[in-house]
């Protein structure tokens, strides 16, 4: 009940007292404020109480359904539209027509809850008898010795999976797994690379690359964004059967240890193969060798395209030459000294087998000849600083930018100071080493008009930019002048009628690993470009100790082993590139005989 | 009046929940049906990439290579030749149609006769110059 602020019987009582009834009121009014203070408060009290149960409940709710999530299977929105799924888990590789190089295929994996088993020794024996490379004793062991699940196999074929089946056990189960397949085998073995499987779990398991391509590029493929967007190589499936199988026979006739083949576009900068003898086949790659005397170059998995960082020999002599050309220092007619042997220092520089094509030699010749002193002395004209700068413009200096994970470890060989007979070997070849992906990145550039284009191994849509590092007039000398190298030089047999080859030979000896060089083993090189009118393709043979044994006395220079195989390459490939050959017609207006 | 309204908005409340009930069935019943089309896409998709693999692994380069020589006999095929390049002007024109020969045809000492020629008319027409002393 409200209270009045003046009673009137206090205030009567008061007044009669002679006490302020002003006083009274102001009383009864702090207790009104006292009252209404205290009920705004629990009132406060009462929506705070409310608020925080709110958010309470909240928290709760949230924390909640994240514990479920969390803990749950994920599981596809089922109701969302259809085709958004990924379709697999890594991207395929095609080439550059869209046949398949690499693509997945869903397998099953085999596990174990020995547990459940029923005849753990049975199992363990049947097992090994399925997969001869599992051990029964060693499986039986772990099938018994307490453990609760076991890892039995990664894939398996679908009649192995059919066999285990077979055995009836409860305790063995399957899990599904996506495999790489390699459909084609050991063809492009090195670009590709091979896979393994990442964090493994029942359901699923990861596939990531481990080599080449698949580890270069392994963000792409897996790259959900890009699931269903198959990776396109430049390469041609066709063309690099062939340059394989060409390049296999080269090495078995010419009993070498191994060798390396390529073909570039010059324009664009794409590899449209590239080989690598021996190869192995990525369905199952081969362990990497261990052992800490053996030469990496021994493994079927040594990239040689790539990773053979080797002396090139003579087919650095066009370089010396084209860039004295450019700084017009000679053209292809200047008289230069080629008197052999040249001293220089305590190094007395020879021409191949103690030839002397001096004193004077044409600059055109001293390439047709591969003369060892007349390049030494354009290199000298040209200097050791403007020679390692041009290198460098060539990309000699940089591992290759290629997309493979070998590449950026392939480092050319490069020596440390550059003193003048560094200059003097460098411009034939030797004291320093480079990979044949350089030579053939290099040869583009002098193919395709003295523009420097980067390798690469992903399909291109239109003529790559680059750097010019040669003009337009030096690049064309350049290349006649290694057509005279196959029309009246060291490289004859490289003659294919029709396809006007313009190449340079290189014969390097092969460096010991105590130092030194051995006296018959060599690497021969041969690195061209044709049609030599209008160059559209490198082609660049490489092999590791060839030697021809057909004549009397066995032959290892590069124009009886890398050059008829180049040769070949060009005659089978050129017509599936779709180069049409230039046919020498007969003169139309030569009067033929006839009778009346 | 206000019974009524009340009565009305009861049955309007069944009518809503059985609308709901049945929604609800059928909604399930469609996410069912979606699920079993996505697994069977999915199963397509599946069969689809191993047909890919297979087509790839049996159209692999040196399987064909090999093919190509065990056929040889039938096939006669091998590799490409820069020979085989031609150019337009090496095919034939079609070989133009005679018409089938139903009658005689008149000819002399075996030339097809022919009229009065250009080159007759304009031998006339020297000669009659000629005669006429020009």
């Amino acid at each position: 009940m409200r209270t009045p602020l003046r009673p009137l019987a206090r205030i009567l009582q008061a007044r009669a007292e002679g006490a302020n009834p002003d006083l009274i009121e102001r009383e009864n009014l702090n207790h009104r404020h006292q009252a209404m203070q205290e009920r705004t408060h629990s009132r406060a009290a009462a929506r705070l109480g409310l608020m925080s149960a709110c958010f309470a409940a909240f928290f709760v709710l949230i924390g909640v359904r994240m514990g479920h999530l969390a803990a749950s299977e994920p599981v596809e929105p089922v109701a969302s539209a259809p085709g958004a799924e990924i379709v697999a888990q890594r991207a395929d590789i095609v080439d550059r027509n869209g046949r398949i190089l690499a693509t997945n295929m869903t397998t099953h994996a085999l596990y174990a809850h020995p547990a459940d088993m029923v005849d753990p020794k049975g199992t363990a024996q049947a097992l090994a008898a399925i997969f001869p490379d599992l051990d029964a004793a060693a499986l039986e062991r772990r099938f018994t010795d307490g453990r609760r699940f076991v890892w039995i196999r990664k894939v398996m074929s679908p009649e192995q999976m059919q066999k285990v089946h077979e055995i009836g056990d409860p305790g063995l189960l399957f899990g599904p797994r996506e495999m790489r397949l390699y459909p084609n085998g050991t063809l492009l073995a090195h670009v590709l690379g091979g896979y393994s499987f990442g964090a493994e779990g029942v359901h699923s398991a990861e596939v990531i690359g481990t080599a080449g391509i698949e580890k270069a590029m392994d963000a792409r493929l897996r790259d959900p964004a890009q699931g269903g967007e198959p990776l396109q190589l430049s390469i041609d499936l066709t063309v690099q059967a062939t340059v394989e199988e060409v390049l296999q026979a080269g090495i078995s006739a010419l009993n070498a240890k191994g060798g390396a083949a390529i073909i570039m576009d010059v324009n664009t900068g794409e590899i449209l193969a590239m080989a690598s003898a021996p190869t192995f086949d990525p369905n199952d790659r081969p362990v990497p060798l261990v052992s800490k005397d053996a030469e990496p170059s021994d493994s079927p998995l040594f990239n040689r395209a790539v990773q053979g960082v080797y002396e090139l020999g003579s087919t650095f002599k066009i370089f010396a030459v084209a860039q004295a050309m450019e700084l017009g220092l000679v053209n292809p007619d200047t008289m230069v000294d080629a008197n052999a042997p040249m001293i220089w220092g305590k190094h007395r520089i020879k021409e191949f087998e103690g030839h002397n094509y001096g004193p004077l030699l044409a600059v055109r010749d001293v390439i047709a000849k591969s003369s060892n002193v007349g390049t030494a002395h354009i290199a000298l004209m040209i200097g050791g600083l403007r020679q390692q700068a041009f290198l460098k413009s060539m990309g000699f200096f940089e591992p290759t930018p290629l997309e493979l994970v070998e590449a950026p470890g392939a480092k050319p060989l490069i020596p440390k100071k550059w003193p003048d007979i560094v200059t003097i070997t460098t411009s034939y070849g030797h004291g320093m080493s480079a990979s044949p992906m350089h030579l053939a990145a290099a040869y583009a550039a002098i193919g395709n008009g003295g523009i420097y284009v980067k390798p690469t191994l992903l399909k291109q849509t239109g003529p790559a930019k680059g750097t010019r590092v040669l003009s337009e007039k030096v690049a064309e000398d350049s290349v006649e002048m290694m057509r005279g190298v196959v029309t009246r030089g060291t490289a004859s047999l490289a003659e294919v009628p029709g396809y006007e080859v313009a190449g340079k030979t290189g014969t390097a000896d092969k460096p010991k690993r105590t130092g030194g060089y051995y006296k018959d083993k060599v690497i021969n090189t041969f690195a061209s470009v044709y049609p030599a009118s209008d160059p559209r393709y490198v082609v660049l043979v490489t092999l590791d100790e060839p030697v021809d044994t057909t004549g009397p006395k066995p032959k290892r220079t590069a124009g009886w082993t890398s050059v008829p195989v180049a040769a070949e390459i060009i005659r089978r490939t050129a017509p599936i590139l779709g180069i049409r050959p230039k046919v020498e017609l007969p003169d139309q207006t030569t009067l033929t005989a006839a009778g009346n | 009046m206000r019974p009524v309204l009340y009565v009305l908005t009861f049955l309007g409340l069944i009518a809503l929940g059985f609308w709901a009930y049945r929604e609800n069935y059928a909604t399930q019943a469609t996410l069912r049906e979606v699920r079993g089309l996505q697994q069977e896409i999915a199963n397509l998709r599946e069969a689809l990439s191993v047909q890919r693999a297979e087509w790839a692994y049996l159209n692999r380069p040196d399987r064909l290579r090999d093919l190509a020589g065990l056929n040889f006999d039938r096939l006669g095929l091998l590799p490409m030749e820069p020979g085989q390049f031609g150019t337009a002007a090496q095919v034939v024109f079609p070989v133009p149609e005679i018409p089938a020969i139903t009658g005689p045809i008149d000819t002399m000492g075996g030339v097809v006769a022919v009229e009065d020629t250009f080159a007759d008319q304009i031998e006339a027409i020297v000669a009659s110059a000629a005669e006429e002393g020009l």
